[in-house]
Parts: structure tokens; sequence; C-alpha cells
């Protein structure tokens, strides 16, 4: 999928405008999903989800994690952690993901797979990093135009009312 | 480091097993003993236990002791340890094929009743989910963007369920429908807004497998082949993942 969004943004077909943030200045970061970089399209897949992001939240907003792309750490949600009841395990596994993400400082962690979204998201919580986990197409709806007024319960505070679309038409 | 002696047993069924399953044994005879794969493993250290040692138990023999572990459950199976061997050893799918040593009834209840449901539903969902639910949410959500914002009526938004001929299948974690619907509707004003000919199907749409990460072979392959054939039926020619 994140793919076709590269593509369709390349092909001119999607818009993305990110100068929302340009005074915000709302840092992203970027969790690369292990089963779709590592495990099934390597680097290229990866490079295509930070072409999206920063399409969406602006070049100078995303701070990469470090390491990233092929060896980037999972984060704990893959391989059915989320449902084996091993929660105290789980969070443990996640410290690695979760003090990763507060070194970027970023408010957002874009997500590119469920697992990914429901454990980084508890990580958040857990840790006390106050980090938020977005899907992809909430900020490039965001950065379209196109994102609702009840599409925003993974947004903070702060983006509740940015670029919201015209309820008037 | 343990003051029990250890038995060995001498060859491993268990790695001979595996090793017959993957393409070059899974290189599992192969291994350094470097210990790269264990400095870079989130899961290094719980239950005193790492990829190495795990590893290594396989090569002594140690079937019993494997069988009885639960870090296999811990493991993700995220193969950063083989993008790290220099000999690119399989460790992962030694993991994988470990959790398949326990009776089914003693798997993860979490895992066990997810994969349990999603057999029993047609539209492959753990969460229970069924194609009355699913195309409800569905109905409803589209209508309540359309009243919020008229745009979406003129710009003809749709979220087909059962479009043949449509190019793209889409499917869609269980998750959205069941608990989040609201997080539907970016992804189809996205759609919309590129012209993407896509549909969901009424059967198999759920994205979620719960069978394969507990090594269910059959159960992985009837949830797979769901989807695959609704797919099929419905002449859709690129089968799209959401993530």
């Amino acid at each position: 999928m994140y793919t076709l969004y590269a593509t369709w943004i390349r092909e001119g077909k999607l818009k993305p405008d990110p100068s929302w943030n340009d005074e915000l200045g709302i840092k992203f970061t970027l969790q690369d999903p292990c089963q779709i970089v590592r495990k099934s399209f390597g680097d290229p897949a990866a490079d295509d989800m930070r072409l999206v992001v920063k399409a969406c939240v602006g070049e100078k907003n995303f701070i990469d994690m470090t390491p990233n792309k092929s060896n980037n750490f999972c984060c704990g949600g893959g391989g059915g952690f989320l449902q084996s009841g091993y929660k105290e395990q789980r969070l443990l596994y996640g410290q690695i993901k979760d003090s990763q993400i507060k070194k970027t400082g970023a408010t957002y962690c874009v997500t590119g797979c469920h697992n990914c979204h429901a454990q980084i998201h508890e990580l958040g919580d857990h840790f006390g990093g106050g980090y938020h986990a977005v899907h992809a197409w909430t900020i490039l709806a965001l950065a379209l135009g196109v994102l609702g007024r009840s599409e925003r319960i993974h947004l903070g505070e702060e983006l509740q009312e940015v670029n919201l679309p015209d309820s008037s038409r | 480091m343990s003051d029990t002696r250890i038995k060995l047993k001498g060859k491993s069924p268990f790695k001979e097993m595996v090793m017959k399953l993957l393409p070059d044994g899974g290189n599992l005879n192969d291994c350094l003993t470097c210990g790269l794969c264990a400095s870079g493993c989130p899961a290094t250290g719980m239950d005193d236990m790492d990829p190495r040692k795990f590893l290594r138990m396989a090569a002594l023999g140690m079937d019993e002791e494997i069988r009885k572990s639960r870090w296999p459950w811990f493991c993700t199976m995220c193969t950063r340890c083989v993008h790290a061997c220099p000999m690119k050893i399989n460790i992962p799918q030694l993991v994988f094929n470990a959790r398949r040593l326990r009776p089914r009834d003693e798997m993860p209840k979490g895992i066990l009743g997810s994969c349990d449901m999603a057999l029993s539903k047609e539209t492959n969902s753990a969460m229970g989910c069924t194609k009355e639910d699913f195309s409800f949410v569905v109905e409803d959500l589209l209508e309540e963007i359309k009243e919020e914002y008229p745009i979406w009526e003129e710009r003809n938004l749709q979220a087909p369920i059962d479009k043949e001929g449509a190019e793209f299948f889409i499917n869609q974690n269980s998750r959205e429908p069941m608990i989040e619907p609201e997080e539907m509707g970016p992804l189809w004003k996205i759609l919309n807004l590129v012209g993407v000919d896509w549909t969901y199907g009424s059967a198999g749409w759920a994205a979620e497998n719960y069978c394969m990460f507990m090594a269910d072979d059959n159960g992985w392959k009837t949830l797979t082949e769901r989807s695959a054939q609704k797919c099929d039926e419905l002449g859709c020619t690129t089968f799209l993942n959401t993530e």
C-alpha cells in the first residue's frame, strides 16, 4: 500500500500539501514494519514510506529513528505477541523501541502496520513517552485536506482543528 | 551460568525436521556462535534465553527443553537476527516450528481463540465480525461521512463490497469495523481522489491471520484461500493489503 501511495504522489494523482505544518513544526517519526521492509520488500519500500511521510508533514519535520529501514528493531507487536497473553514480556521487549522513539523527540510515530500501531500506542502510554501512534492514511488525508473531524481519534489536541475540511459543502 | 549438568541426547529430531522443510536446511548447521543474533535481539535475556542459545539447544538435541520453553512466543520472528547473521541462519523458522511442538489446546489462549474464531466465520475475522456486521458498519459510515461533508456525495465516495471486476481487492483489519470504524474513512477518501476501482469482499475481507502465528498450517491455508478465492471469484486483478 505504501508503495502505491508513493507512486500516486510521484505521478501527481495525490497532491498532499505539508504547509499546514510549516509553522506548527510538529515532529513525526516512522516505524518500519518488519513484515513489509526487512521481510518482504526491503529498503526501497522503506524509502517509499519516507517519501509519503515527508510529503505530508514536511521534510524538516521528519526525524528518523536509529537504526532504521532493514536494520530497524521490531516494536514487539508482531508474531502474535499482542494476543499471546505475555504482556509483561511484550512491554519489556518494546523498551528498545520506546527509547528509540523518545530519542527522536517526535510527537507522532507513523505506524505502517496494525500490530505496530497497537503496540506503539501502548508503549507511549506505559512508558510515559506521550507520543501518539498514527496510521499513514491519517496524515495523508490530513495533508490532502480531507481528514474529517471524527477521523482524528489518534491525533492530539493540537491537531483537532488543523486543516479541517469545509463541512458546508 | 547454570550449574545443572546437561545430558546430551545427540541428534535432534526437531532440528532435522525443520532442516528438511527449509531451503538449504535454513543453514542451521552453519552457526559460528559469534552472537551477533543475540546482541541485536530485543527478546534476548527473557527467560534467560536468546537466539544463539536457542539454536545451540537444537544443535545439542535438547528437544524436550525447546518444547517446554515459552521463549518462542516472546520472539516475534522479526528476522533481525538473520539480517545480522554472517551465515544467514534461519533462526525465526526454527522458532516458528518450535511453536507447533505443543498440542493445540496448550497454545496461548488469545492466539488460539483468534484463530478458531476466524476459522468459524467466512469473513476470516478473528474478532468475529460477520458479513452482516461488516456491511452494516461500512454502509453506515459511508452515509455519515456524506452527511457531515456533502462534497463526498458530489465526488461519489464509495466503499463497495463484492464489486465484480474491480481492479483492487482490499482487505481490512477487523479492528476497524469492530472498534474504530472512523479509521476506514480516510483510506476510502484517498482511493476516491486517485480514482481507484476497488472493492472489499463480503467473505475473506479480514486481514489478520492468527492461525499463522500458531504455526497451524491448515488453518493458515484455509483463511488465505478464502480471501484469494473471493478475490478470484470477483475477477479482481490485484490483492491489496491495507498495510
